[in-house]
């Protein structure tokens, strides 16, 4: 060790991955801008915060069973699942859409206790557990709307993608709430701890008391709620539900990408959804910047996945300092 | 507590013992390896349940189901492995447990203020609490574990080789809190094997063999050599095959080059200096307490590890052994038969045969295809030889018993002729009958000029098997005895670095 860093060192040092994240953004962001043709207008910033919040939120969900070492590949279903569903309850009179978000949001960690239940009571390896229910919940989406389309209270759905003042998003707006209203306090509760503390080692953690059964049930319950309110959001961006397999299948894999661009660990551990939204943002930012370059459309996707190889392979890094070989292979 | 019994399978690790430790009383627990220390401490701490037996705290029976029920009765435990978790803060791991809350949430800074208070208990002043446990050197953390231990007020503490990567600064310190804690009257076990921390902390001793309590005696009653007379015991069963006599290989400068000569072998600070050599034909031991070095040794010779300095020379000639394949040489590579063979040994799904032929695939293909029949002709004749007993060689290896399934990896590595055979503990958990068979086995390869390296945690092992034996003792050879010195008493006696000596 040199010397004694200060406080403000170890804090930076922890944040360091949601700090790269951040300024990668705003690097990618301010060139976006610079290069649209119409700058920094209200609208650009509001379709742009629209499609960012949708995986951010998506993102999130799928950070929480990362942190615990984990995998939920629902996260996409979920999401296109409460987006059939909301899109016959947000209709009618305005007790009837809050009692429509209600039941969307249920719907959500419904899915997420049914997720935590099989992980956890049923002991089932995180990745395949979650690819079934995952199918399962698409096929209830595909139950719930056969065919594209749905009734959607139009003034609901215009607020909740507009921009206060023209110029603050609203969706931006309900990130930064859920972010303030269950993200913050859930990291500073026992719970909150106990996710950290099972990904970087499960057995120290029940060692040491830790509730590892509640605290990775609660990780996928929160899972779903938040896979919901990005469900919710969707069903007002586009006014309409889909059971959309494709969708589900791209936000999932783009999740994995967001919470890695994010700094968050894919051994759990380390990291947090205030990194993963920023790296659900770079991810967007990258698709608005090949537009705006006139990147030939159809090689967008091999582009997207050469950027998501490689942020992966960062959080290979510290292989390179194992001692023992066996250890490559834990 | 008392008549606790655990059965791990068909191995009996712990055999009706009991356990009785005062309020205000330092009671240090002692015994060779495998003698239940371990799982004694485990069902204290509700890690594992007992098959029978029972617990009582201040008079009253409890039941521990989980870690989570001994720390509600104030029984904390630091571990002999460490119970941190790597990627949080000091302060976090220090408050995991029971972290100070306001409105239902951690309070970040009364939980720093505790950590803080319970490092400077300890006198430690170098460590941060917001540094993340991963970058702290192993001593740092296992004070750090000590501190959390502290943190949490407890009634009985358990201290589990809790010292054993302290420095000496660092263990007086640690004393003098332990001494403090007792005249508050706590209840303290203490598991070291450094004889002199036990002779200058406990006021009591227990000595446990095979599972069962020996003796108890108040400290100072009973000299160094007269306790480990109580830890070895007398129950002896001969199942080695004898010996050949003479040396196994003429020694000095005109006999042929050792087979093995490591030459100031050391790694990241675990292995120190190790310089010795085998002969074609001998059977050396690598004796000592649990975890000095012997394992990372083995697989230093292995080409496991990265970052090893030092020399190594194969049948004379110096190798470089980057990687487990770098261990194939010409004229007869390495072969490591590992500690844990169900994830490093085999690969259980799959057949008995193919397990068997997977090291030798090289000489048994050509140009890059198997050839089945060779393969076929050498898998039955090592199967053979071993007398591996399955229903088939199709089967999956899964499906045998431990004996036969360790006789598969080393069958493994016979088919490839290694003029070296590294073994890690290979008779762990095996039936005595398999023992045997596996110990002739030993002898066979020996005498057809193989040079065998044997790591045991069983003296009885070392002393049978053995032409020589290196004792270990912090990553350091301390001690090497010969022919008619390898006893019982001069092994356990140089594992616990003291001085050889004669029953007392």
């Amino acid at each position: 060790m040199t010397g004694r860093r200060s406080d403000l060192g170890y804090w930076l040092a922890a944040q360091r991955g949601p700090l790269a994240a951040a300024a990668l953004f705003a690097a990618m962001f301010a060139l976006f801008v610079a290069k649209h043709p119409a700058g920094l207008s209200g609208s650009v910033v509001n379709t742009a915060a629209n499609k960012g919040v949708l995986l951010a939120l998506v993102a999130m969900a799928q950070t929480l069973p990362v942190l615990t070492s984990g995998l939920d590949l629902s996260v996409g279903s979920v999401f296109v699942m409460t987006n059939c569903l909301a899109s016959t309850t947000l209709a009618g009179t305005p007790v009837q859409i809050g009692l429509g978000i209600a039941a969307v949001l249920g719907a959500g960690i419904a899915c997420g206790a049914i997720n935590g239940l099989v992980v956890v009571v049923g002991r089932l390896q995180p990745i395949i557990a979650t690819l079934a229910t995952g199918a399962i919940y698409q096929g209830i989406a595909l139950w719930l709307r056969p065919a594209p389309g749905g009734d959607v209270h139009e003034g609901f759905a215009d607020f909740m993608t507009s921009s206060l003042h023209d110029a603050v998003p609203v969706s931006l707006l309900i990130l930064i709430a859920t972010v303030v209203v269950i993200w913050l306090p859930y990291r500073r509760t026992a719970l909150g701890r106990a996710a950290y503390a099972i990904g970087s080692s499960e057995q120290a953690a029940y060692m040491s008391g830790v509730p590892v059964a509640r605290a990775k049930f609660a990780t996928y319950v929160l899972a779903g709620l938040f896979a919901a309110v990005a469900g919710l959001l969707l069903t007002c961006v586009t006014e309409s539900g889909e059971a959309n397999a494709l969708l589900a299948g791209s936000y999932t894999l783009s999740s994995i990408a967001a919470v890695v661009l994010g700094g968050t660990a894919l051994y759990g551990g380390a990291g947090g959804v205030i990194g993963t939204i920023f790296g659900a943002f770079v991810l967007r930012t990258i698709g608005d910047l090949l537009f705006v370059f006139d990147m030939d459309a159809l090689s967008q996707p091999l582009f997207l996945g050469v950027v998501l190889l490689v942020s992966v392979s960062l959080g290979s890094l510290r292989l390179l300092r194992v001692k023992r070989r066996l250890d490559l292979y834990r | 507590m008392e008549g606790i019994s655990k059965h791990y399978g068909g191995v009996r690790a712990l055999d009706g013992a009991g356990l009785r430790c005062a309020r205000g009383r330092i009671h240090a627990v002692l015994g060779e390896n495998g003698a239940g220390k371990s799982t004694l401490i485990k069902v204290l701490s509700g890690v594992v349940r007992p098959d029978a037996g029972r617990i009582e705290l201040d008079g009253a029976p409890v039941e521990l189901r989980r870690p989570a029920d001994a720390q509600r009765l104030g029984i904390v435990s630091v571990f002999q492995e460490l119970s941190l978790m790597p990627d949080l803060t000091v302060a976090d791991n220090i408050g995991i447990v029971d972290p100070p809350r306001r409105w239902g949430m951690i309070d970040a800074r009364a939980q720093r203020r505790r950590a803080e208070a319970a490092l400077a208990r300890l006198g430690v002043t170098d460590i941060h609490p917001l540094a993340p446990v991963r970058d702290l050197p192993l001593s740092r953390r296992q004070l750090v574990e000590i501190a959390k231990a502290l943190a949490r007020d407890p009634k009985l503490l358990i201290l589990d080789e809790a010292t054993s990567a302290l420095a000496a600064a660092d263990v007086a310190s640690v004393f003098g809190v332990l001494r403090a804690l007792r005249d508050q009257g706590l209840a303290i076990v203490f598991i070291s094997h450094r004889m002199h921390e036990i002779d200058e902390i406990a006021d009591d001793c227990s000595v446990f063999r095979n599972g069962r309590h020996v003796a108890s005696f108040a400290a100072g009653e009973r000299t160094p050599n007269q306790i480990i007379e109580m830890m070895i015991g007398r129950d002896y069963d001969s199942v080695f095959p004898p010996r050949p006599p003479g040396p196994a290989s003429p020694a000095g400068p005109d006999g042929p080059p050792p087979a093995l000569q490591v030459t100031r072998l050391s790694w990241a600070g675990r292995l120190r200096d190790i310089s010795f050599e085998v002969r074609p034909g001998e059977v050396v031991g690598l004796g000592g307490l649990d975890g000095q070095g012997q394992r990372e040794l083995l697989l230093a010779l292995f080409g496991a590890v990265t970052g090893v300095t030092g020399e190594i020379a194969v049948g004379g000639k110096r190798v470089v052994l980057s990687s487990p394949r770098a261990t194939r040489l010409p004229g007869g590579g390495i072969a490591l038969v590992p500690e844990d063979r169900k994830t490093e040994g085999l690969m259980l799904a799959m057949s008995v045969r193919d397990n068997l032929s997977f090291a030798a695939l090289d000489q048994l293909s050509r140009l890059g295809v198997i050839d089945r029949g060779a393969e076929q002709s050498a898998v039955a004749g090592v199967a053979e030889l071993l007398r591996i007993r399955s229903d088939g060689l199709d089967g999956p290896v899964a499906a045998l018993s431990g004996g036969n399934q360790q006789k598969v990896v080393i069958g493994k590595w016979l088919l490839t002729r290694p003029q070296i055979i590294l073994l890690a503990d290979p008779t762990r958990g095996i039936d005595v009958g398999t023992k045997q068979e596996l110990y002739q086995l030993l002898r066979r390869l020996a005498a057809e000029r193989a040079a065998l390296v044997l790591h045991s945690t069983d003296y009885a092992e070392l002393i049978g098997c053995c032409d020589r034996v290196l004792i270990l003792y912090d990553g350091a050879i301390v001690r090497e005895l010969e022919g008619s010195a390898i006893t019982e008493h001069n092994i356990v006696a140089a594992a616990h670095n003291l001085p050889a000596g004669e029953p007392a």
